[in-house]
């Protein structure tokens, strides 16, 4: 069993926090998992809870290479996993003379050197260790996802007119998606499933300080505090993690240290992105609200 | 990679798999869909995790076996069920409460802090209910866990009142608890101390903040209790017969006349992502639906490349027609619920439709259209039409009759040939006359019109309910009792 990568959970969580990426319980097991078992994970959730950071820093402490796959519609097997370049198949067939037989040409124009590589078929080829990201999946349609599967279960690519591409080593694979979609059964039938919630209270203390360069405790906490109760209004787009951050930075550079109303109204709209929730947060906290919309005005 | 069978260490493990198939299978009489694939890999993902690492043992299980957010509520509560007389921490500790070392060590550091520790946590049930109160107030106040679980235990010990064999299912037992430990009047001692605490008034922000701390103490508080009636309760009568009255709907499955209200609430956070998804779909296979008519410009244009031979035909962009909406929604209080999630799940994808109305009555009917107009937040507009729209005429019982009769007379003649027409009711007309003749004029004016029934197919026909009578005009009447059911008739309705 040498070839894992991870010793135990709390090597990979300690691992994880050095490089800033800190992890709840659930986040490491899994992990661990998916390097033992050999199975993709499949990383669900709101946007900005570090679904895609997980995967980067994975990669950092393997000291894997990390290759993506950034999901869009209209993604096809061209872009994905392989494509012939015809371009060179034509100057080759140009170059011959007339002395060399077609099945001689053919063979050559069907070689791994007129092959053009993509991420998927990179990922199995590579001869270091590395992580595949599949960005994003949900954005793919249904179809599309088919494309996946058996690089997923396998860790193969077949390709008709060179056979089967197996991997030559095992990648770490995850996938992320943000639950635009449900995913196909086929394809979490395949993956450990992951959902990356907004963190508590504790955790977003932890990652503020962390991750914001100059922040203190007081400030850390208060951030960390005002954030869930915005959380628990009920808004059309809950701050996320990363605006979390933005707002803790803002902060800092305005040199505050403690978050009274009205910074925290003044200021609000680094944390959320729609009028009628800023209106709303406003409305809650303010000790004057009118007055204070009037300014803003 | 090769997969191996989780015939790995048989022979060890064996009660161990004869526990996980039980987990598992219950799992699958909760609704969740569990492969055999799935089954398998939880199987041999437990073999890689130490197995006196409770939570680790919970994420593998759940990574391998549970792959929508929407379920792992669920499927905490068969775990909790399944494994929760494992590991020291849980074990159940009567009386004395004194072969629990873990728990007491941490309790007796924390309450020397106190100055309390000559009771200690052994001593605990010699207290009087209003110390415990006090503790319980102290231990929230300073967001001790390790406390609070203790006082969780012993709560449930001394209000509960459970007795062994009892047939009662645990909620029974959670409010009996519950109403002893009055949490509401201890919020708002909390929020009085920590007033009292603050150097200055608290602001609005503070309060806010201390409000909403408190509250997720209280939370953990309760969580605890349930835990330890689960605990007792499955100590009492034994795992499989525990999950089977333990066992709840999954979130899509939640009947709406009969949800609870932490299940409505459920409900509410489930039809956000809900209709996120049910737009990006529909949008989707609008786009992808078919192809248009040949576009004869493009065509041409892309054939000078042919040197003039339409070699390559192009089509127009599809531009399917949208259908016209007018729900006509029933909120008499046994229906209301239903009628809210429908208007929200309508007005959610409204894009997809050319336009949307909609009417809400009781015995009286009136257009609430105006509600959600230019509005971004519609669970605000839905809860508007609740409280303002002007639905009562005489006694605030349904009158269908009625209410079609207005609707026909203020609003008939804007049914036109584009329109769908939804009526979201339980057809309880309280023995008024049905006027269903109105409902035919509508069929014949409208494209087509559907009947939205929140009841169980058994119950229509039955005392009052003419849905019968009112379905001979209408295209379909559909059951629609809970979320999956919506989502697939709002699908083909598009």
């Amino acid at each position: 069993m040498a070839d894992h990568r991870f010793a135990d959970v709390s090597g990979i969580r300690k691992a994880l926090s050095d490089a800033k990426y800190l992890a709840d319980d659930g986040t490491a097991g899994i992990v661990y998992l998916a390097d033992r078992l050999g199975k993709p994970v499949l990383v669900e959730g709101p946007a900005g809870t570090g679904k895609t950071q997980l995967a980067k820093s994975v990669a950092e402490i393997t000291g894997a290479r990390l290759i993506r796959l950034q999901c869009y519609e209209g993604l096809d097997e061209s872009k994905a996993l392989y494509e012939w370049n015809y371009k060179k198949q034509l100057l080759r067939i140009q170059a011959e003379g007339d002395g060399s037989s077609w099945s001689d040409v053919e063979e050559d124009l069907f070689s791994e050197e007129f092959l053009l590589t993509r991420p998927l078929l990179e990922a199995i080829r590579a001869e270091e260790p590395v992580v595949l990201l599949v960005d994003e999946v949900d954005r793919v349609e249904v179809e599309t996802e088919a494309l996946l599967l058996e690089i997923l279960s396998e860790y193969q690519v077949s390709i008709p007119e060179l056979g089967t591409v197996e991997a030559r080593q095992v990648p770490l694979v995850f996938l992320t998606s943000n639950g635009t979609r449900e995913l196909s059964e086929a394809l979490k039938r395949r993956c450990l499933y992951l959902y990356i919630d907004y963190p508590d209270l504790e955790r977003e203390r932890e990652i503020v300080s962390a991750k914001v360069p100059g922040v203190d405790e007081n400030l850390a906490d208060q951030v960390a505090r005002i954030v869930r109760s915005i959380r628990q209004l009920d808004l059309k787009k809950d701050p996320s993690v990363s605006e979390t951050l933005d707002w803790a930075r803002t902060l800092v550079l305005l040199g505050i240290d403690q978050i009274d109303a009205q910074t925290a109204t003044d200021t609000v709209n680094v944390l959320l992105k729609y009028r009628t929730d800023i209106d709303k947060v406003v409305k809650e906290f303010a000790d004057n609200p009118a007055e204070l919309t009037d300014t803003s005005a | 990679m090769t997969v191996t069978a989780p015939t790995v260490e048989p022979s060890a493990d064996q009660p161990l798999l004869d526990l996980l198939s039980g987990f598992i299978s219950e799992l699958r009489n909760a609704g969740l869909p569990v492969s055999l694939t799935e089954n398998l890999d939880a199987m041999e993902a437990v073999t890689h995790i130490p197995l006196e690492d409770r939570e680790a043992f919970k994420y593998a299980l759940g990574a391998t076996l549970v792959k929508n957010h929407a379920h792992w509520r669920a499927f905490e509560v068969v775990f909790e069920v399944y494994f929760s007389l494992r590991g020291p921490e849980y074990s159940i500790v009567d009386a004395g409460e004194s072969g629990d070392p873990a728990a007491d060590d941490t309790d007796e550091a924390d309450m020397a802090g106190d100055g309390q520790a000559g009771s200690g946590g052994g001593g605990m049930s010699a207290l009087t209910p209003e110390q415990l109160a006090e503790m319980l107030f102290k231990a929230l106040m300073n967001g001790d866990d390790a406390m609070l679980r203790a006082l969780a235990r012993q709560a449930v010990m001394r209000f509960a009142g459970m007795e062994p064999g009892r047939p009662v299912g645990g909620t029974y037992y959670l409010y009996r608890t519950l109403r002893n430990l009055d949490l509401d009047g201890m919020l708002d001692r909390l929020m009085e101390a920590a007033r009292h605490e603050a150097p200055n008034d608290l602001t609005r922000l503070e309060e806010h903040l201390e409000r909403d701390e408190f509250r997720d103490r209280l939370d953990r508080l309760k969580q605890e209790i349930e835990a330890e009636i689960r605990r007792r309760l499955v100590a009492d009568r034994g795992v499989e017969a525990m999950a089977k009255t333990l066992r709840k709907p999954l979130p899509e499955d939640v009947d709406f006349m009969h949800a609870s209200r932490e299940e409505l609430a459920n409900l509410r956070k489930a039809i956000y992502p809900l209709t996120r998804k049910l737009a990006v779909r529909l949008a989707r296979k609008r786009r992808h639906g078919r192809k248009g008519p040949l576009d004869f410009r493009s065509t041409m244009r892309h054939s000078l490349s042919y040197g003039g031979v339409p070699a390559e035909p192009k089509f127009r962009f599809p531009r399917p027609a949208k259908p016209e909406i007018m729900v006509v929604a029933d909120i008499s209080g046994s229906v209301a619920a239903f009628a809210r999630f429908t208007l929200h799940l309508v007005y959610a994808i409204s894009s997809q439709f050319s336009k949307v109305r909609s009417f809400v009555f009781i015995d009286g009917l009136d257009e609430v259209t105006g509600f959600f107009e230019g509005v971004e937040d519609i669970g605000e507009a839905v809860h508007r039409v609740n409280t303002e729209a002007d639905v009562v005429w005489v006694d605030g019982h349904s009158d269908y009759g009625h209410a079609f009769g207005v609707f026909w007379e203020k609003y008939g003649k804007e049914v036109g040939p584009k329109t769908t027409v939804l009526v979201l009711g339980d057809a309880r007309n309280n023995y008024h006359a049905s006027q269903s003749w109105i409902l035919k004029e509508v069929q014949h004016r409208a494209r087509k019109v559907f009947w939205l029934n929140p009841e169980p197919k058994a119950y229509w026909d039955t005392g009052d309910s003419i849905v019968g009578e009112y379905g001979t005009w209408c295209e379909g009447v559909h059951e629609v009792r809970n979320l999956r059911q919506l989502e697939g008739f709002v699908e083909n309705l598009v």
